[in-house]
C-alpha cells in the first residue's frame, strides 16, 4: 500500500477503514538465510538494505520486544555527521545522505528535519578543535560553517551573551543537521523491509546461538529454534548479554543516558543547540516540546533510568546557557541504555565465529547512523567485506591499537 | 545513590568519582611474554553484567579512597562496600 | 461582580474578594480559589482549545490530573504557559490568557482542524507530506510547527530566583489526605523525623471534597486538629505547595516546593520555587488516586468534567458548574456526587448509571442499566443523549455533565524504580504490588483502599511497619469513626457503537477511533499505540486517559486489560519548571570561579581575565595607548626575550609525593625514569594513560630522598591526582608513598628572562646560592626569600629562557607578585598572562592542551623516546601495539608561512602542494598557531605524517572554512635556541 496525500484523503473518505498493517505479523519459519537479532532502528534498517539493495531473501528480523522499543525511541532524535576522525565522518555523512532521501526510499515520512545543528564554543581552544573538525568534515564532503560571536547572535539571540559565566565566542554549524521523528524510522524501515518480504517476528527473544565448529547454525529462542546461515547482532544496550551466549566478550559497558522533554511550546528554538561549557544540548520537536539531554548517569547500568544529580546537571546548563526557558517545565524523563565502547567509537564486524556478525557500541550516538549502520551492516553480510565507509570499525581495533577515539578519552567508556 | 563508605558512613554518590569495573586492579604483569595481549584484555573487555557488579569508586569530594562497590546493575542496589586498598592486597596486589 | 455559580459554604474566604481577569475580561473571586473554580464560580465554562483539532473545552478535573484547562499565567517574562487552571492559586490581579488558539478562544480559526479530522487521524503525518522531498522543511513543516505547541514562553530571561536544599528523614510522607496525616500523626508521635508533603496549598486531600464525618467532627476540624498537633511536633516538618515528584535510587526523592506561586510575584530575597533532594529512610505512599471517564461520542464538550471534581469545586469551593447537572457512572461514588450536588441545591437532571442493579435514590431520578450517547453544545455543553435500558433515547438538558468512571490508585511514584502495578478486578485498577519495595510503603486510596476509614487504619498501620524496620516503635493513634463504604463497581469503559468521535485523550485528540486504526495497522503493544496516536504524551501524561485505552486494546486483542499490559510511569509526577532544576546555578553562577593569588592585583593593572576551567587567568596586560590585543601581547612576549617577565602559574597542579618508596612510585607512574633523579633536581615527566597514550606532562622535583613536588597541567590537575591515587591504592598499595594535592596551597610565579636571575637574587635571602653554578638548569630547592618567608624555587622554564619558578605559601601570593613588581623595576619586569605563555610555548615547541588532547602518543610528540622500555610504567605495554609505533604516523612539526605576510589558523589541515583539499590528501593540522613577534611572523606547530623527516619541505595549509589556502614550511618545532643554550646561562 503506497502512502501518498491523495492515499489519506481517499481513506479518509472511507472512515479510514481501508489502512492495511504497517507490517505484517508472520510466525517464524524454521530456517532463514538472513536472520538479523534486534528489530530496532539499525537491525531493521539492516533487513531494509539487506532485501531492497542487496537482493537478499530469506531474511528476519527478531525482536524480544515490540520494534523499535530501544534505543531508537528513547534518543533525542538528532542528526548530524559532525565527527572529526577518518575512521567515523565518512560513515556518519553516508548515513546524513541516506537520511536526505529517506522517506522518498521509504515511503514514510519520518519528518527528516535539516533545521541544523550548532555547537557552540567557549575558548580559543575549543574553536581551534572546531575548526579542525569542520575542515575535516568538508574534507570529506559535508558542511560545516565556523561562526564568530556575531554570528551566533544572529542566529540564536535568545542565549545568554551577556552574563555568561563561560561566554560564547562562536560555534561550528552543520545546517544539514537536525532532527528526525524517531519511532517512524523504526516503523518506516519496518515497513518497508516487510514489503520487501522480511520477516518481523516480534515477541522472540534470543537465548542463545547454535555454533558448530566455529560456524553459526542458528538461533535458540522463546518461540523455538530459528536455523540461519548469517546472524547478523544488532542489539545495542545488551549487546554484552547476548554476545556472551556466543561466548564472546566484547569492549563495551552498558550504561544509562537520559532524556528529556519539556510540555508543548510554540516555536522558539530552531535547530538543534549543543552547550560547549556543560552538558546540555536542545532542540524543539514539530508537537512543540523541547527536547533536551546532556551526559551520560557514568555508572553501569541496565537500569533503564538514571538520578537526579545529572537531571540537575543538564538544567543547569540549560538556564545558564537560555535563561528564557526557566519557565517551561519538564514533561518526562526516561533513560536508555548505552552500549559504550573503549574508543567511545562503534564496531561493525565479523566475529571469530564464521557467520556471525556483530553491529554495535554506538555509545550515545547510534541514531543519527541508523540508515548507513544498516546499510553498511547490511554490505558486510552481503559480502563478507566491510563497506567502504566502514573499514575501521573492527572488533580486534584495541589488540592493534587503532583506536578511533573522537574525544580523547581513552579506555573509560563513561568519558566518551 | 548512596554509597556507604566504610570510614565515613553513607554518602551521597556524587561526591565521588566512578572508573569501572575493579578487576582493573587486576593489573597484568607488564614484563611477561604475553603481556601485549593480557594488557589488551585487561583494558579493554572487561565484565559488563546485567546484575552484581564489583566497581571501582573514588570519593574525590571526600577522603580521597579508592572503594570497591558492590551494586547490581539492574536495580542499583549497593550490598556491599569495601577500601580498595584492602581488596587489591587480598588481591595480591603488592609494591 | 456577580459569580452566579457560587453555592453556600465551602472552603473559602468571602471576606478576601479578589479580582482577576481571563482574556481581558475582568472577574472576581474569594481566597483559597483556585483560577478554574473562580472562573466556574463566573459561569466560565469554556477554558482552552485542544492539541490538533482546537476543540472547545472546558475545565476536566479540579487537580494536577488537568488535560484541558490550560493557560498562559501572568504576563511579560513572567509568563508561564501551559499553567493548569485547576491547580493556579487565585490571587488579587491574576492575569491568564486562553492559549493555542487564533485569533480568540471562541472563534478559533484552527477549528478548521477538527472539521478535517478524517485525514488528520492518527499517524496521517507520516503518510504524506513527502512530495516534493524539499517542501517539508519550507512549507510544511513550518506550518506544521506553528500549529502545534501550546502556550508560549515569553522569550525573556526568567527574571525570577529558584533555590536547591537537601531535607533528611526517618519517614517521607507524600500526600497530605486522611491517610497521610495519620500517617505523619503515628511517626510524629513516635518521635521519628517526618516530612509531609502535599501538593495542595492546604492540607486534607480528598477530605476537603467530601461531606463526611470524623465521629462526630466535620472533616475540616479533624485536619485542623491534626494538623495543628503536627505543627508543634519539631520532629515533623510540613510542607503544603510541595509535590514529591520523583523516585530515585537509595530513597532519595525529588520534591518542587512552589514557595511565592501564589504570589502576584515573589517578595524580595524569596525563590519562586525550591528543588528539595530528600534523603528519606522509609517513605509513604499516600498520594490518592485519580478518577477516570466514561468515553462516549462528543465527550469533550466544556461542562463535562469528572464527578469527583464536580463535587470537589461544590464542596469546597462551594461553586455549581452549571445551574444543572447530570451524573454519569459506573459505581456507587457517582451517586455520592449527585447527593451532594443536591443537597448543595443543585439541580440533579438526572443520574445516568451503567450498571442494570445501580441503587436508586428518592433525591433524584436514576437510569439505571442506561448509557449516555452523546452531548451538545459547541462552547459549552447543552444537553446529553441517553440510551436507556429499554433502548430508546432521551435527551437531558444540563450544563454540565460530571462522569464517575472509578479511581486509578496513583501509584507513580512506585514505577519510577520500574516496579510494574497489577491489576485488582475488585476496584478496575492497577495498584502498587503490595510489600514490593521496603523503602517506599503504599497505603490508602494509592494502595486502592478507597473508603476513609481504610486510608486511616492503613495509614497507621503502614507507618508503624515502616518504622518499625528502624527500630522507631510507634503506636496505633485512637482513629476517628469514618466511611468505610465498599467500592462496587461495574467496568464500564467506553459506549460502544457510537458513530462520531469519542475522547480519550483530552489534550492531545485521542480519540477510540485512533486506538482502532492504529490496532488496524498493527500497533497493537501498548506502547506502539502510545507511540502512533501520541495517546498520554501530553502535559497530563495520560493520568486520566490511558486506562481507557488500555481498556479498548484489551476489546480489540480480546483479552483481559493485565494481559494487554500497562504502561509504567516515569518522574515527574506533574511537570516541573526547568528553573527549579537550575537553581542558582544559571548566569555568572553557573560555575563557581577559581581565582589565582595575583587576581585582586592583575584587577588593580587591567589585565583581561580569561576562563581556563574554572580559573580565571589573565589573559593579557594591556598598558596605556594599546588599542589591541596583539600589541599587549607582542610586547609582553618581546620583554620576556629580552629582560624579564612575570607570570601567575599557581593553576598547574602540585601534588606532593613523599614517603620512602616515592621515586618508585613516579616510576610506574611516568613513562621516563625518576629512580636515579638526584635530589635538589628536577625532571620533565611525561605520564600515558594505560592504552598508551599520552596523559599529561609536568616536572617533578626531588626535594628530599623522600619527598617529590609534581606538577601538572591546569586542565588535568584533578584527572592526574585521581589517576595517581589509583595507582597508589589499587595498583601498588604496598608502596610507602602518600600524595596529597597542594595546588591551592602554593602560590606560584614563572620568573623567566634573561634578567630572571638577577631579579630573583633581590628578593632570595642571601645564604641560598642561586648563582647559575650552584644553581643550575632543572635545579630546585627549598628556600627563603624576603627575610625568612619560606618559598620553593624550580629552574625550569616554558618560554625557553632562563627562567624559573617560585612557590610560596599561597596567603603570601599577592605580596610576592607586588614584591616582585616593585624589585623588577630597573629590569623593566612586565607581567605577562596566558596569551604571551602561549605565544612563548609556541616559539619554543613545548607541547600543551592542544597537543595532548588525549589523542597522542608520546611519539608523535617527538618524545618517543622517553618512554623507557627498562620499567614498568603505566602504558608502555599497549603504547607497543603495531598501530601506535607504525612508521607514517604524525609527528610534531614547526610550520612557517612562505609568505611572511600569511596568517595560519590552528585547525587547518596540511596538504601537498597541487593535491586537491580532500580527505584523502590529508596529511595532518596545525595544532597551535600565533603570531611570532621575536620571528616577526606566523608560526605554528602542527601534526604531520612522517613528519621527523619533512623539515623545509613545502606544503600547503587549508581552512576550507575560512576559505584558507596558503603555503608553508615545515620546519623543526623550536622556533628559538633549539640548542636550550639560553635555558643554561
Amino acid at each position: 500500500m503506497r502512502y501518498s496525500a491523495l492515499r489519506v484523503l481517499l481513506e479518509g473518505l472511507r472512515r479510514n477503514t481501508g489502512w492495511k498493517p504497517v507490517w505484517r505479523d508472520p510466525a517464524p519459519q524454521p530456517e532463514y538465510d538472513y536472520v538479523i537479532v534486534g528489530g530496532g532502528g539499525h537491525g531493521l534498517a539492516t533487513a531494509h538494505y539487506l532485501a531492497k539493495v542487496y537482493k537478499k531473501a530469506w531474511i528476519a528480523v527478531l525482536e524480544k520486544g515490540w520494534i523499535g522499543g530501544g534505543n531508537v525511541g528513547r534518543n533525542t532524535t538528532i542528526i548530524r555527521s559532525n565527527y572529526l576522525l577518518d575512521g567515523n565522518e565518512p560513515l556518519y555523512e553516508f548515513a546524513l545522505k541516506l537520511w536526505e532521501g529517506l522517506e522518498q526510499d521509504l515511503n514514510y515520512n519520518a519528518m527528516v528535519s535539516q533545521r541544523g545543528i550548532l555547537n557552540l564554543c567557549h575558548s580559543d581552544a575549543q574553536r581551534d578543535a572546531f575548526r579542525r573538525r569542520g575542515n575535516a568534515m568538508i574534507l570529506n564532503d559535508a558542511d560545516a560553517e565556523l561562526l564568530d560571536q556575531e554570528q551566533v547572535r544572529d542566529m540564536v539571540p535568545f542565549l545568554d551573551f551577556e552574563n555568561a559565566r563561560f561566554p560564547i565566542k562562536g560555534g561550528l554549524l552543520q545546517r544539514r543537521g537536525g532532527t528526525v521523528r524517531h519511532d517512524a524510522v523504526a516503523w518506516g524501515y519496518a515497513r518497508s523491509a516487510d514489503s520487501h518480504g522480511v520477516d518481523i517476528i516480534q515477541n522472540c527473544e534470543v537465548t542463545g546461538f547454535k555454533i558448530e565448529k566455529g560456524t553459526i547454525k542458528g538461533v535458540e529462542t522463546n518461540r523455538g529454534y530459528i536455523g540461519a546461515n548469517k546472524v547478523g547482532v544488532s542489539v545495542a544496550g545488551s549487546s554484552s548479554r547476548v554476545m556472551a551466549m556466543a561466548g564472546l566478550r566484547l569492549p563495551i559497558e552498558s550504561h544509562v543516558l537520559q532524556a528529556f522533554v519539556s510540555e508543548g511550546l510554540k516555536p522558539i528554538i530552531p535547530g538543534v543547540i549543543t552547550f560547549g561549557a556543560g552538558h546540555f544540548y536542545i532542540s524543539q520537536s514539530d508537537k512543540g516540546g523541547l527536547v533536551f539531554g546532556g551526559d551520560i548517569d557514568g555508572y553501569n547500568s541496565y537500569a533503564q533510568r538514571g538520578n537526579l544529580p545529572v537531571v540537575e546537571d543538564v538544567l543547569e546548563g540549560g538556564m545558564a546557557l537560555m535563561p528564557m526557558i526557566g519557565r517551561a517545565r519538564l514533561l518526562r524523563m526516561w533513560g536508555g541504555l548505552m552500549d559504550m565502547s573503549m574508543d567511545g567509537s562503534p564496531f561493525i564486524d565479523k566475529t571469530p565465529i564464521e557467520g556471525l556478525y556483530f553491529n554495535g557500541g554506538w555509545c550515545y550516538g547510534g541514531f543519527k547512523a541508523t540508515p548507513a549502520s544498516g546499510y553498511v551492516f547490511a554490505h558486510l553480510l552481503a559480502t563478507d567485506t566491510p563497506h567502504e565507509t566502514a573499514t575501521q570499525l573492527r572488533l580486534d581495533r584495541f589488540l592493534t591499537g587503532a583506536m578511533i577515539d573522537e574525544k580523547g578519552a581513552g579506555a573509560q567508556p563513561n568519558l566518551h | 545513590m548512596i554509597i556507604n563508605h566504610p570510614l565515613l558512613g553513607p554518602r551521597d554518590a556524587q561526591e565521588f568519582v566512578y572508573l569501572g569495573d575493579a578487576s582493573l586492579i587486576d593489573r597484568p604483569d607488564a614484563m611477561a611474554e604475553t603481556a601485549l595481549n593480557d594488557f589488551h584484555d585487561y583494558l579493554y573487555l572487561r565484565d559488563n553484567p546485567a546484575g552484581s557488579h564489583q566497581e571501582l569508586w573514588f570519593h574525590e569530594q571526600g577522603d580521597r579512597s579508592w572503594l570497591v562497590v558492590t551494586r547490581d546493575t539492574a536495580s542499583h542496589e549497593i550490598t556491599h562496600v569495601e577500601l580498595a586498598v584492602d581488596y587489591a592486597k587480598r588481591r595480591g596486589r603488592d609494591r | 461582580m456577580s459569580q452566579k455559580n457560587r453555592l453556600d459554604g465551602g472552603q473559602i474566604d468571602r471576606n478576601h474578594r479578589l479580582s482577576f481577569s481571563f482574556d481581558g475580561k475582568n472577574y472576581s473571586g474569594y481566597a483559597g480559589d483556585t483560577l478554574a473554580s473562580a472562573l466556574l464560580a463566573n459561569d466560565v465554562r469554556l477554558m482552552g482549545r485542544s492539541f490538533k483539532y482546537h476543540r472547545p473545552r472546558g475545565v476536566f478535573s479540579a487537580g494536577s490530573e488537568e488535560p484541558n484547562a490550560l493557560v498562559e499565567l501572568r504576563s511579560g517574562a513572567r509568563r508561564e504557559p501551559n499553567t493548569r487552571a485547576t491547580v493556579a492559586e487565585l490571587y488579587d490581579g491574576l492575569e491568564a490568557q486562553s492559549q493555542n488558539r487564533f485569533p480568540s478562544l471562541r472563534f478559533d480559526v484552527m477549528a478548521i482542524n477538527d472539521r478535517l479530522s478524517s485525514f488528520l487521524s492518527a499517524g496521517f503525518y507520516y503518510k504524506t507530506f513527502m512530495w516534493p522531498a524539499a517542501f517539508w522543511e519550507k512549507i510544511y513543516e513550518p506550518f506544521i510547527r506553528r500549529a502545534a505547541g501550546l502556550g508560549h514562553l515569553s522569550g525573556e530571561e526568567d527574571p525570577d530566583d529558584y533555590d536547591k536544599g537537601f531535607l533528611h528523614c526517618d519517614l517521607l510522607v507524600i500526600g497530605a489526605g486522611p491517610s497521610g496525616l495519620v500517617a505523619a500523626q503515628t511517626a510524629g508521635r513516635a518521635g521519628a523525623e517526618v516530612i509531609l508533603a502535599e501538593e495542595d496549598f492546604t492540607f486534607g486531600g480528598r477530605l476537603l471534597a467530601d461531606t463526611g464525618l470524623l465521629t462526630d467532627q466535620h472533616a475540616n476540624d479533624w485536619i485542623a486538629e491534626v494538623v495543628g498537633e503536627l505543627s508543634n511536633l519539631p520532629n515533623v516538618r510540613l510542607m503544603t505547595r510541595t509535590t514529591v515528584f520523583g523516585q530515585y535510587d537509595h530513597g532519595i526523592f525529588g520534591a518542587v516546593e512552589r514557595v511565592t506561586d501564589h504570589l502576584p510575584e515573589p517578595p524580595s530575597q524569596k525563590p519562586r520555587q525550591i528543588l528539595w533532594r530528600i534523603y528519606a529512610k522509609r517513605t509513604l505512599l499516600t498520594a490518592g488516586a485519580t478518577e477516570r471517564p466514561i468515553t462516549f461520542d462528543n465527550n469533550d464538550r466544556p461542562g463535562v468534567m469528572l464527578a469527583g471534581a464536580m463535587r470537589a469545586y461544590a464542596n469546597r469551593w462551594a461553586v455549581a458548574p452549571a445551574k444543572e447537572v447530570a451524573i454519569f457512572t459506573n459505581n456507587d461514588d457517582g451517586h455520592r456526587t449527585a447527593r451532594d450536588l443536591n443537597a448543595k441545591g443543585v439541580k440533579i437532571a438526572a443520574l445516568v448509571d451503567s450498571r442494570a442493579d445501580a441503587p436508586t435514590s428518592p433525591e433524584f431520578e436514576v437510569l439505571s442499566g442506561a448509557k449516555i450517547i452523546d452531548s451538545r453544545g459547541r462552547l459549552g455543553l447543552k444537553s446529553v443523549k441517553v440510551r436507556l435500558q429499554d433502548g430508546s433515547v432521551k435527551d437531558l438538558t444540563c450544563g454540565a455533565l460530571g462522569i464517575a468512571g472509578g479511581w486509578n490508585p496513583n501509584v507513580h511514584l512506585t514505577c519510577h524504580k520500574r516496579g510494574r502495578p497489577v491489576w485488582n478486578d475488585h476496584i478496575s485498577a492497577f495498584v502498587p504490588v503490595p510489600d514490593s519495595d521496603p523503602l517506599l510503603r503504599v497505603a490508602g486510596a494509592a494502595a486502592g483502599l478507597f473508603s476513609t476509614h481504610e486510608a486511616l487504619q492503613s495509614g497507621a498501620d503502614k507507618t508503624i511497619e515502616a518504622l518499625k524496620d528502624l527500630d522507631i516503635s510507634a503506636h496505633l493513634p485512637d482513629l476517628p469513626q469514618a466511611e468505610g463504604a465498599p467500592v462496587n463497581i461495574a467496568p464500564f469503559w467506553y459506549v460502544k457503537g457510537g458513530k462520531g468521535r469519542a475522547w480519550l485523550d483530552l489534550q492531545n485528540d485521542v480519540t477510540v477511533k485512533d486506538i482502532k486504526l492504529a490496532h488496524q495497522e498493527g500497533f497493537k503493544s501498548v506502547e506502539h499505540v502510545k507511540r502512533y496516536t501520541t495517546l498520554g504524551m501530553a502535559t497530563d501524561q495520560g493520568k486520566t486517559a490511558n486506562l481507557g485505552a488500555l481498556a479498548i486494546l484489551a476489546d480489540l486483542e480480546g483479552k483481559t486489560i493485565p494481559d494487554v499490559g500497562t504502561t509504567i510511569f516515569r518522574p515527574p509526577y506533574t511537570p516541573v519548571s526547568i528553573g527549579a532544576f537550575a537553581g542558582r546555578s544559571r548566569g555568572k553562577n553557573f560555575r563557581p570561579y577559581r581565582l589565582t593569588p595575583s587576581h585582586k592585583w592583575a584587577e588593580e593593572q587591567g589585565a583581561i581575565f580569561v576562563e581556563a576551567g574554572n580559573w580565571l587567568r589573565a589573559q593579557w596586560f594591556p598598558i596605556e595607548g594599546e588599542t589591541h590585543w596583539r600589541q599587549s601581547v607582542d610586547r609582553e612576549v618581546l620583554a620576556v626575550r629580552k629582560s624579564v617577565g612575570i607570570c601567575d602559574v599557581t593553576t598547574l597542579g602540585k601534588i606532593d609525593v613523599q614517603g620512602a618508596d616515592a621515586a618508585k612510585f613516579l616510576n610506574h607512574v611516568y613513562c621516563n625514569g625518576f629512580a636515579k633523579l638526584p635530589v635538589g633536581k628536577t625532571r620533565y615527566g611525561l605520564m600515558l594513560r594505560e592504552d598508551g597514550m599520552a596523559m599529561d606532562d609536568g616536572t617533578a622535583a626531588r626535594l628530599a630522598e623522600d619527598h617529590f613536588v609534581v606538577t601538572t597541567t591546569t586542565a588535568n590537575a584533578v584527572s592526574v591526582f585521581r589517576h595517581m591515587e589509583f595507582c597508589r591504592q589499587c595498583l601498588w598499595p604496598g608502596l610507602d608513598v602518600q600524595l596529597i594535592s597542594t595546588t591551592e596551597a602554593w602560590a606560584q610565579f614563572a620568573v623567566a628572562g634573561p634578567n630572571s636571575r638577577q631579579l630573583l637574587q633581590k628578593i632570595v635571602d642571601p645564604e641560598h646560592d642561586i648563582s647559575n653554578e650552584a644553581f643550575t638548569y632543572m635545579a630546585c630547592g627549598e628556600i627563603t626569600i624576603c627575610s625568612g618567608l619560606r618559598a620553593r624555587l624550580f629552574r625550569i622554564s616554558f618560554s625557553g629562557e632562563l627562567a624559573y619558578e617560585i612557590a610560596v605559601p599561597a596567603r603570601y601570593g599577592d605580596a610576592l607578585i607586588r614584591r616582585l613588581m616593585d624589585v623588577g623595576e630597573e629590569f623593566d619586569i612586565v607581567p605577562y598572562g596566558t596569551e604571551a605563555l602561549g605565544v612563548l610555548r609556541i616559539e619554543k615547541g613545548h607541547a600543551a592542551g592542544n597537543e595532548l588532547n588525549g589523542q597522542s602518543t608520546a611519539a608523535m610528540l617527538g618524545l618517543g623516546r622517553m618512554v623507557s622500555q627498562k620499567k614498568d610504567s603505566i602504558g608502555r605495554v599497549l603504547a607497543g601495539r603495531p598501530h601506535l609505533m607504525r612508521e607514517d604516523d604524525y609527528r610534531l612539526v614547526g610550520l612557517r608561512p612562505v609568505y611572511a605576510e600569511d596568517t595560519i589558523l590552528s585547525g587547518a589541515h596540511l596538504m601537498s602542494v597541487g593535491d586537491p583539499a580532500n580527505a584523502k590528501n590529508d596529511q595532518g593540522w596545525v595544532t597551535s598557531a600565533a603570531y611570532s613577534p621575536h620571528i616577526g611572523s606566523s608560526i605554528a606547530l602542527a601534526f604531520l605524517k612522517k613528519g621527523e623527516n619533512r623539515h623545509g619541505e613545502v606544503l600547503r595549509i587549508v581552512s576550507p572554512l575560512d576559505n584558507m589556502d596558503i603555503q608553508i614550511t615545515v620546519t623543526i618545532p623550536h622556533f628559538i635556541d633549539p640548542e636550550g643554550v639560553r635555558l643554561r646561562v
